[in-house]
């Protein structure tokens, strides 16, 4: 009996000095668990997608992006006249059709927004943000945001008394995808409906699809481009081609297009382009806007 | 039998002593800069999710930082911050890898602020630079709080056009890490 006692001891004591050995041998060492702890965090971590475009527009119509939250952005566009004027006309740019407008981020997900354009027509929109492109833990192949908007216009005419006949609403859902930072590209399925049409042989309601896209050229440049194409159809109008470029320095963002469309309104663009992709149509214009901190997030306190 | 006893108790005591070296860790250490230059608008950030660790006896200490967690009052200001000066797709993180070249000289288990300096590599959008960071290390009930300052200079790092000028080429950076 004391034997066996004397054997368990010993084979006890040979243990625990093993396993002290392997403490001492177990030295602390933090670069290493550091770079372990990269890799697991790479999977352990939810990476989000940003700047899949630069600024909340695409050319004409809604991108995926929001502004930030407590950001006001400014916004000024200007669509010329067509380039086919010439020297004497100064390419188009004695004319313009003109929208100002003011977008807010109510928080990170939602933004809303206002303007104006020339011809007494008053828009508003509010864009919510549904899904994240992200990788790592929660792996998302694509952003989506949807989009209402609604456009008033003041100017009565005969058919279009009330004001009720002079709104039409718009609904788009933006599904984008970031394929890498030079290539970005979104698809907006869009229903625009007209609360009054002239004839009742017309629908109220029309379907298109828009495509937009992104080359990064630069750092601080972009290739832009825009396409709505109409499924449904009003009789006498052609769909929308924009193309241009995104140019930002610091706080703004400047976008330089061409397009066959005078427009900046759901609507009018998408619905009411009225000439072909041609030099007697085809029109610069820019947006320019200008960002301002309204309300700071709470979690930046500095 | 009682010898073998003996360093077997030894050896464990030794073991444990060796094993009494603390590691001291947080993940919501903070760090903050301002870069503003003649900007009109401050270019300043915080960073909330900081994980850094250090060890007490060997003064090895760790900082990792996720670059998306910097947050900018500008959110427009935060996207050209990740896409054109820090490609944080490509380097998601900056790190300092180092050791407190003094530990010795704290105390842990007085309260009390004691001056330290570390020594290490700085790691921004994949380029590394030795630096030497001083700084403090305050015990307030046993927990160490470390505070320290410096001038990171952006040039040695990353590249931007308007870096120098209307950002400032020193980035003003504080760092307070409360471990526990």
């Amino acid at each position: 009996m004391k034997r066996v006692f004397k054997k368990h001891v010993f084979a006890l004591a040979i243990i625990l000095a093993c396993t002290c050995k392997i403490a001492v041998a177990q030295d602390v060492d933090l670069f290493k668990s550091m770079d372990e702890q990269d890799k697991k965090d790479k999977q352990n971590q939810t990476d989000y997608t940003t700047a899949i475009f630069k600024t909340t527009r695409m050319i004409n119509g809604q991108s995926i992006e929001n502004v930030g939250a407590g950001v006001l952005d400014v916004k000024i566009s200007h669509r010329f006249t067509p380039i086919n004027a010439g020297a004497k006309g100064l390419w188009g740019l004695d004319g313009a059709n003109m929208r100002m407008g003011v977008d807010y981020g109510i928080n990170s997900k939602l933004m809303v927004g206002v303007g104006r354009t020339k011809g007494g027509l008053f828009d508003g929109f509010a864009k919510l943000k549904i899904l994240r492109q992200s990788t790592g833990k929660v792996t998302m192949p694509v952003s989506v945001s949807l989009s209402g908007g609604v456009l008033l216009s003041t100017e009565k005419s005969n058919s279009f008394n009330n004001y009720t006949d002079r709104l039409n609403y718009s609904v788009q859902a933006i599904i984008a995808r970031k394929f890498n930072d030079y290539i970005s590209l979104q698809v907006v399925p869009t229903v625009i409906h007209y609360n009054s049409v002239a004839t009742s042989s017309m629908s109220n309601d029309y379907y298109s699809v828009g495509l937009g896209g992104r080359i990064r050229l630069t750092k601080r440049v972009n290739l832009t481009s825009e396409y709505y194409y109409r499924i449904t159809k009003q009789e006498g109008y052609v769909n929308c081609l924009s193309v241009g470029f995104d140019i930002e320095t610091g706080g703004h963002v400047f976008q330089f297009h061409f397009s066959n469309s005078p427009d900046m309104n759901d609507r009018s663009f998408i619905e009411e382009t009225t000439s072909k992709w041609n030099v007697d149509a085809v029109r610069f214009g820019f947006n320019i806007a200008r960002v301002f901190v309204v309300n700071k997030p709470k979690e930046v306190k500095l | 039998m009682k010898k073998v006893i003996l360093i077997a108790g030894f050896t464990a005591l030794l073991g444990t002593s060796a094993m009494s070296q603390k590691v001291y860790a947080t993940k919501t250490g903070q760090i903050s800069f301002d870069a503003t230059g003649t900007c009109a608008e401050p270019i300043k950030a915080v960073n909330n999710q900081v994980d850094s660790k250090f060890v007490d006896k060997s003064g090895q200490i760790i900082f990792n930082v996720l670059i998306k967690g910097f947050k900018f009052p500008n959110a427009l200001m935060e996207d050209h911050f990740n896409e054109n000066y820090m490609e944080s797709t490509k380097f998601p993180k900056a790190d300092f890898k180092g050791f407190i070249t003094n530990v010795a000289s704290v105390n842990f288990a007085k309260d009390g602020t004691y001056d330290v300096s570390a020594k290490g590599t700085l790691t921004i959008d994949g380029k590394g630079k030795e630096m030497t960071v001083p700084g403090t290390i305050t015990i307030a009930g046993g927990k160490p709080t470390l505070k320290a300052s410096l001038n990171i200079p952006l040039k040695e790092f990353i590249h931007g056009s308007y870096i120098g000028t209307q950002i400032s080429d020193n980035a003003k950076t504080v760092i307070v890490c409360k471990y526990d």
